[in-house]
């Protein structure tokens, strides 16, 4: 029974979609899990230096893991014909868009940081930096599915093996500062100094991009509906 | 009166047939002063006490860089306008930037890398400025990708336009949170124009060769412009006659 709010209705629409298919819920996190396990392969087995590199490696896999969702995000509504009905329906269509990408930050994002701390035990990282590492995913993968989608959106209409490579190169750029906070406010913890400076930034992005992203997410979509 | 203007020249007919002109004073002018900026710097300026000769790379290193924002900055502003108010003249002129604007980019980049390998030992440290360049290159380069995925040219101008303002939303937050990073790149050191830290013999030569270099910019625009147009225009029926005839009938509007 889907509830009479409609942006409620369309957070549990997705939702619902989102756990009747698996696999589009599953194949990005082991696809997380591989990308980090990678590393030490190539980087050699040694303790010190793989829980020096692990923050790094699993903020990198975690960007990557995210980029591999964008491209179903909207596809499947789009080609169905809802995205349109959606964007027709008396509601703004912003704010429809903005519960969309919370549940899709609640299919993609939230199972990456559940699983981080698997990740973290096999980088042989401390309890204590586990826990900024899980507090910065929790500030970061907002920010960084909001500014997504706008790729997302943008080259909805792109297909071909182009599009998957276009998405990554116009949206990694624009990762590139959650990117370097996440890992600078990590590296400082290490350190044993303060990070609440660093958690700010960190917040302040993401407050920026909820505010913004969906409007241009909102954007790009009629631009590609006409 | 100059509203008059502006709106006349947004009609691409218009447009085309003025700046051909206009191409042609702007690409002259900047032939001369780039040959004089050229002679001030390679030749006239004195050499540096410490970096001797090699600091001579900046005449075309620090404009670039300039006008690599610059042209990031026009281009956006020009692409929001477009979008806002669909003007198919602004949507070219953001087209037609890119490529110039991604060549100055890359230009800094370069440069930079050739003096550093004399002066820091290596063609390229991870510097705040450095990487930030790096990354407005590949703004530019998702910029000219996603204009050249969409196959409509009105379409691609709106999307490549929303790629754009996202991305200027960006740049100053990359920048600080790059600057953040890391920096090592050396402090400016033209901004202070009360008391520069650059002799007058070299700090003539550079804003000559920045103007040249904004000249060569808005040359090279009008000319990718004026193509664009055409290329736009190409059913309608003063392009027809232009091709026809060679020249444009003032009675056809």
């Amino acid at each position: 029974m889907l509830s009479s709010n409609p942006y409620l209705a369309t957070i549990q629409r997705d939702l619902l979609l989102g756990l009747r298919n698996p696999g589009r819920l599953l194949n990005p996190l082991l696809f997380y899990g591989l990308v980090a396990l990678l590393f030490p392969l190539a980087l050699g087995p040694e303790h010190r230096l793989l829980a020096q590199a692990a923050p790094g490696i699993i903020w990198v896999a975690a960007l990557l893991a995210t980029l591999m969702t964008l491209d179903s995000l909207f596809r499947g509504d789009f080609n169905d014909g809802s995205l349109e009905l959606l964007a027709l329906s008396p509601h703004p269509f912003v704010l429809l868009v903005a519960a969309k990408l919370f549940a899709q930050w609640l299919l993609t994002g939230l199972p990456l940081i559940l699983l981080t701390p698997v990740l973290g035990m096999f980088f042989s990282l401390t309890g204590q930096s586990i826990g900024i590492l899980l507090l910065t995913l929790l500030l970061g993968t907002p920010t960084i599915s909001l500014i997504g989608a706008i790729g997302a959106a943008l080259t909805l209409n792109i297909r071909g093996a182009g599009g998957g490579a276009l998405l990554a190169l116009l949206v990694l750029p624009l990762y590139i500062p959650v990117l370097i906070f996440a890992a600078g406010t990590i590296k400082a913890a290490g350190a044993g100094l303060p990070v609440d400076g660093q958690l700010f930034f960190m917040a302040a992005l993401l407050v920026l991009a909820i505010t913004l992203a969906p409007a241009a997410v909102a954007a790009a979509l009629k631009i590609n509906m006409h | 009166m100059i509203w008059d203007f502006f709106y006349k020249l947004a009609s691409p007919r218009y447009f085309y047939a003025i700046t051909g002109k206009w191409a042609v004073w702007l690409g002259w002018l900047c032939l001369i002063l780039m040959v004089a900026g050229l002679y001030g710097g390679l030749i006239l300026a004195p050499p540096d006490y410490q970096q001797g000769e090699s600091y001579r790379i900046i005449f075309i290193h620090v404009p670039s860089a300039w006008m690599s924002l610059f042209v990031y900055v026009f281009m956006a502003f020009n692409a929001a306008i477009g979008l806002i108010w669909r003007i198919k003249l602004s949507e070219i002129i953001a087209r037609s930037s890119a490529p110039a604007g991604a060549a100055f980019t890359f230009l800094a980049l370069v440069t930079g890398a050739l003096w550093g390998k004399p002066m820091w030992g290596t063609y390229w440290v991870w510097d705040a400025r450095l990487t930030s360049e790096l990354i407005l290159l590949f703004l530019y380069l998702g910029f000219i990708a996603l204009q050249s995925a969409i196959e409509d040219p009105r379409q691609a101008a709106r999307a490549s336009a929303v790629l754009a303002i996202a991305g200027l939303v960006n740049i100053p937050i990359i920048h600080y949170s790059v600057v953040w990073w890391n920096t090592l790149h050396q402090g400016p050191t033209i901004t202070k124009f009360d008391n520069p830290s650059i002799h007058t013999s070299m700090l003539i030569p550079l804003l000559i060769m920045a103007v040249a270099f904004k000249l060569y910019f808005f040359t090279n625009l009008l000319m990718r412009a004026r193509c664009e147009v055409l290329l736009r225009e190409k059913d309608s029926r003063w392009v027809q006659e232009l091709v026809i005839e060679g020249r444009i009938s003032e009675k056809t509007a």
